[in-house]
């Protein structure tokens, strides 16, 4: 069963002057465990895809479904909620609260459900070290190279038990060798936890390395193939 | 709550610089707020005391038309039944029976007009600490025939203690008032309008001279718990009868009470301009913080973070410089305020003058009432919520993608 399907969603741009149609009736369904790019140029509908999965963007039409559920009839907050608990992001620009250490920041998000003192430093100390950051617990991101800021992302998206997930661009920002050592690790999580990843990408690393690759073009799937 | 208020504490100390000037012309505003109301209340403190304490008591019982028609006539007779029927309230410390009206006095070729206040010495001494006031001679004892002046009346007169002043005035009825008086000594009083003009005799004395035997024109009480004011007014009025009316020092001192009114006036709108300065430093501080975070507020929500919890952390930065602000203010003030509450200024000139017309001394007394930092405390908090408002309802406004995007 698809842990994310998506029916004829449709997201227009500007719907009463010049419509764009971002994503274009697209139907799309990831399993479980994927490790799955969504690619294509630039302007081609990735990110709002990507954002339209994540419940970040509300769609011009049709409906995505998480689990069962449609997450588009969600209200604002049920939504934050719902991301909350089903999904983590990983953004390109790492996006990390400044003001908190490496493993304030993986916390935090555990804070947001109320997990307990010894469930949150068991799950930090599990996640920095999956990510090859065990020695780095208490810098803050400025601190931090571009590399480990995004693998301490990472971690953040991992330590709510998500269902899936989604990562905009997450290397666009990386030299090669940390590029790698990403891919690695979220490989590893993938194979070991049966983590669902679903990248936005342009970039032929990732793409290399995703079991599935979703081409758009004007925001339509224009190829969908499984390595 | 522990996480948000880390967070909070944090981000005040992004920008050190702009945090440390919003809480510099905080901490000037609040020390201003702190210490003229400090002064303002010190002195109306002071007004109301010397009021109290040297006139009227905090309330007085005086026969039914007195207070409209000060005349010996309008007396009552002093009795144990009636002081009983106050001093058995639990509230009422003292009630010092006088009797109190005019005469003129006059030694040599000197003739003046004079306030006799003729009273029970020994707990007039309680209440008033008269005896402390002597520059000259002794204190009076009940039986004497003899009467304490006040420094500028007797320089007027050009009497010393040992001479004898003549009193001249209306009795009871009608009757002359007239009499020769040994000066026992002499009192300074801090209140010019009383150092100019008071006599004090015992109330045995004024009594024959003014033909009004048994007979006081007040009885002015103090308490001891004098926030229970209302209480025991209301009391004291429920057990005495029509032909005595119950005054407190409001009614007593209606100009006074004004004058602090007013004046009180005047000090809410310096206040209300400091609380602007402290409100606007917040509202720009907070306001650039939010608006330069936008993007980070919307990582925030988009990863699980409701708006109502970032709301939250929005408050407490306003909040903490605030209390921090004004936790260094109270550090600033309070021992300036403590110092100058022992040690009042003299005042010199119009405001002495000022001061001297409402029968106040001419000090600029100091204040440490708990009200006087409780509302700082509680003015800067709500000024803080205020101040946030704006910034918070950007917060819950803002769209998420667009908010990334920037």
């Amino acid at each position: 069963m698809s842990i994310i399907s998506t029916v004829k969603l449709n997201k227009i741009y500007a719907e009463d002057t010049f419509p764009v149609h971002a994503t274009n009736d697209i139907s799309v369904n990831f399993e479980q465990g994927e490790f799955s790019a969504i690619v294509g140029p630039s302007g081609c509908g990735k990110t709002t895809l990507l954002n339209l999965l994540g419940g970040l963007e509300t769609p011009t039409s049709g409906e995505v479904i998480i689990d069962s559920k449609i997450i588009t009839n969600l209200k604002s907050n049920e939504l934050t909620d719902f991301r909350l608990r089903n999904i983590g992001f990983v953004f390109q620009a790492y996006n990390l609260i400044p003001v908190l250490t490496a493993r304030e920041n993986v916390e935090f998000i555990m804070h947001l459900q109320n997990y307990n003192k010894d469930e949150r430093n068991a799950r930090v100390e599990e996640l920095l070290t999956a990510v090859g950051l065990k020695d780095k617990f208490n810098k803050r991101p400025g601190e931090l190279s571009g590399g480990e800021q995004q693998r301490v992302a990472v971690a953040r998206a991992l330590a709510s038990k998500p269902k899936f997930i989604l990562a905009d661009e997450p290397t666009a920002n990386l030299d090669s060798k940390s590029t790698y050592a990403l891919l690695d690790i979220m490989e590893t999580l993938n194979e070991k936890e049966n983590m669902t990843f679903i990248f936005s990408t342009h970039d032929s690393r990732v793409m290399e390395r995703a079991r599935r690759l979703v081409s758009l073009d004007d925001g339509k799937i224009v190829n969908d193939e499984t390595k | 709550m522990k996480e948000l208020l880390k967070i909070a504490w944090r981000n005040l100390w992004r920008s050190k610089r702009r945090t440390i000037l919003t809480m510099t012309s905080i901490i000037l505003a609040a020390c201003m707020a702190m210490f003229t109301r400090s002064m303002q209340k010190g002195s109306y403190g002071n007004m109301i005391s010397n009021a109290v304490k040297l006139s009227t008591g905090y309330f007085q019982v005086q026969a039914d038309g007195y207070w409209e028609n000060k005349s010996v006539d309008k007396t009552f007779i002093n009795t144990p039944t009636l002081l009983n029927q106050i001093t058995k309230n639990k509230n009422v410390e003292v009630v010092v029976p006088r009797l109190e009206s005019f005469a003129l006095a006059s030694s040599g070729k000197h003739t003046k007009g004079t306030l006799i206040i003729a009273t029970d010495p020994e707990i007039e001494n309680k209440l008033n600490k008269i005896s402390d006031k002597l520059i000259d001679g002794d204190y009076l004892t009940k039986d004497d025939n003899q009467v304490l002046v006040a420094e500028k009346l007797a320089e007027y007169l050009q009497v010393n203690v040992g001479d004898t002043l003549v009193l001249l005035g209306q009795g009871y009825h009608g009757v002359t008032a007239a009499a020769k008086y040994r000066v026992k000594g002499i009192i300074k009083f801090p209140i010019p309008q009383l150092n100019n003009q008071l006599i004090y005799m015992p109330l045995k004395a004024g009594q024959e001279f003014y033909s009004a035997y048994e007979r006081v024109t007040t009885y002015s009480v103090m308490i001891s718990n004098p926030e229970e004011l209302n209480e025991t007014v209301a009391g004291i009025k429920s057990e005495l009868s029509d032909e005595y009316i119950v005054m407190d020092w409001t009614e007593l001192n209606k100009e006074m009470v004004q004058a602090i009114q007013s004046d009180d006036v005047g000090g809410q709108i310096m206040l209300g301009i400091l609380y602007m300065v402290i409100g606007f430093g917040m509202f720009g501080t907070i306001m650039m913080m939010t608006m330069e975070r936008r993007k980070e507020f919307a990582i925030m929500i988009a990863i699980g973070m409701q708006k109502s919890k970032l709301f939250l952390v929005v408050l407490y930065e306003t909040i903490m410089i605030g209390i921090v602000a004004l936790i260094i203010s109270l550090i600033i003030t309070y021992p300036v305020l403590l110092y100058y509450f022992y040690n009042p200024i003299p005042l010199e000139g119009e405001f002495a003058e000022a001061m001297e017309m409402f029968g106040a001394e001419p000090i600029m007394p100091f204040s440490l009432d708990a009200d006087i930092f409780i509302n700082q405390t509680l003015a800067v908090i709500v000024i803080a919520f205020i101040a946030s408002l704006y910034p918070l309802t950007k917060i819950l406004r803002f769209k998420v993608l667009q908010a990334m995007r920037s």
